[in-house]
């Protein structure tokens, strides 16, 4: 648990997968922490004045000192509260955990979020590179329970997309991309993840996710 | 103790600056390596195997295992010889702040830069330097920020983010040579200007930074053979 003198507040949006990668990190410390809810089309002067880069969220302010970027935030929860590592100890195993975080940051991701928003015209680029991206995740998971191993890590916070989102914009978009048919192992992974004692409370409800996103389609 | 150099490897192609990041960090540590020249036009079996998902340099080798992604192979050299001299910073904060410039750099900075070769007419280039130009203005700043009067980002000596920025000095000076623009200098990036050259002339350095002149000479040949416009 944090000490008297921790100070820890986090500005996220909460259908945001990027701002629920640094809820689940948060969580899985179990760091008390504050939380304040962004409206990103009235920013805070607070996200303005931390984040002035990008002005987006998630933010981190840990004692007064922002940082930015779910996956750079991450990382400095990982090295600041030691206890549930999120990487192994081991530095090649360290580097191939990087690796596949930065894997499904930015050649998984943008494939499956274009291939629910795409329009006609580029939805059938956007669902093969989404299955390609698709079929490389299922070949790493392997056997494995998640991706971190026995317990979640780095890579299964990183792809919480893939793990919870998929499976509401899929049904949404009438899509069937991540299913038990196509891809068993990457698809009993998400169980996993989803279920997951301490992921499923940071997780936002379903059916708030589910009705957030059906009213941002046409 | 490295073994030898067989013992380490790196695959990649002098002109990239991925693949000195990975070089000035070995030299930091005073690693003996093998650099294995690639063609990318007609890959090798070993970079296939080493990196099958991407196909691509850098690649380091070491005890026969490959790593993959130049800063990830920079953060895997610091924490395999850990021995000093440290690449990354100590303090977790201060690796959050290099770990989010260099982001940066590879997500915002770097496209944009990447881009003015390729660019199509007086225009869209005008657009890209403005976004090169913006971003320098950003980094200055961060610059004067991090190294607090000392000359580095990582303050005595060469650190994660003089790496993941500094490797692009080689190309920035091409880009200023061909347009005639100005990208740093002490009018604009004083703070920039000053480390750039001490940058240049680091032991790690200097060895693996190719002289300007050899790459615009690449870089036309390049142009010639691929099309785009003069």
């Amino acid at each position: 648990m944090a000490a008297k003198e921790e100070q820890v507040k986090f500005l996220g949006k909460w259908p945001s997968p990027f701002s629920n990668r640094v809820e689940l990190a948060l969580k899985l410390k179990g760091i008390k922490y504050d939380y304040s809810e962004e409206d990103l089309s009235n920013k805070s002067q607070e996200l303005l004045t931390s984040n002035p880069v990008h002005k987006k969220v998630p933010v981190l302010i840990h004692n007064g000192r922002p940082i930015s970027e779910s996956l750079v935030i991450v990382e400095y929860i990982d090295e600041t509260w030691k206890s549930n590592p999120f990487l192994p100890p081991n530095p090649y195993h360290r580097a191939s955990a990087r690796f596949w975080s930065k894997l499904v940051d930015e050649k998984c991701l943008p494939p499956l979020w274009d291939a629910f928003w795409c329009d006609e015209k580029g939805r059938e680029k956007a669902v093969e590179e989404a299955m390609e991206a698709l079929k490389i995740l299922e070949n790493e998971i392997g056997d494995k329970r998640f991706f971190g191993g026995d317990d979640v890590g780095l890579v299964d916070i990183s792809a919480n997309f893939v793990g919870y989102w998929v499976d509401i914009l899929q049904e949404i978009a009438g899509l069937q991309l991540l299913t038990s048919e196509k891809f068993p192992k990457l698809y009993k992974w998400s169980q996993e993840f989803s279920t997951h004692p301490i992921v499923k409370q940071a997780l936002p409800p379903r059916d708030k996710l589910f009705a957030f996103f059906k009213s941002r389609t046409g | 103790m490295s073994k030898g150099e067989e013992a380490v490897k790196v695959l990649g192609v002098w002109y990239s600056p991925f693949v000195m990041r990975v070089r000035i960090s070995l030299n930091i540590k005073s690693v003996k390596y093998n650099f294995l020249e690639e063609n990318l036009g007609d890959k090798s079996q070993l970079l296939l195997q080493s990196n099958p998902v991407h196909k691509k340099v850098p690649v380091l080798i070491h005890e026969d295992k490959p790593v993959c992604e130049s800063l990830i192979i920079v953060e895997h050299v610091d924490q395999v010889w850990s021995s000093a001299p440290s690449i990354l910073p100590s303090h977790p904060y201060d690796r959050a702040i290099a770990r989010f410039w260099a982001a940066y750099i590879d997500h915002k900075w770097y496209p944009a830069f990447k881009g003015i070769a390729g660019a199509k007419g007086e225009k869209e280039i005008k657009v890209l330097m403005r976004e090169v130009d913006e971003g320098l203005a950003l980094l200055e700043d961060a610059y004067n920020n991090i190294s607090k009067g000392k000359p580095f980002f990582g303050g005595d000596r060469i650190g994660y983010l003089d790496i993941a920025f500094g490797c692009f000095l080689g190309w920035i000076r091409v880009t200023e040579t061909v347009t005639g623009a100005e990208l740093i200098s002490e009018a604009k990036t004083p703070g920039l200007a000053k480390w750039a050259k001490k940058f240049w002339e680091d032991d790690a350095v200097r060895p693996v930074m190719p002289e300007t002149e050899k790459l615009v000479e690449f870089f036309h040949v390049v142009r010639t053979k691929y099309g785009g416009s003069a």
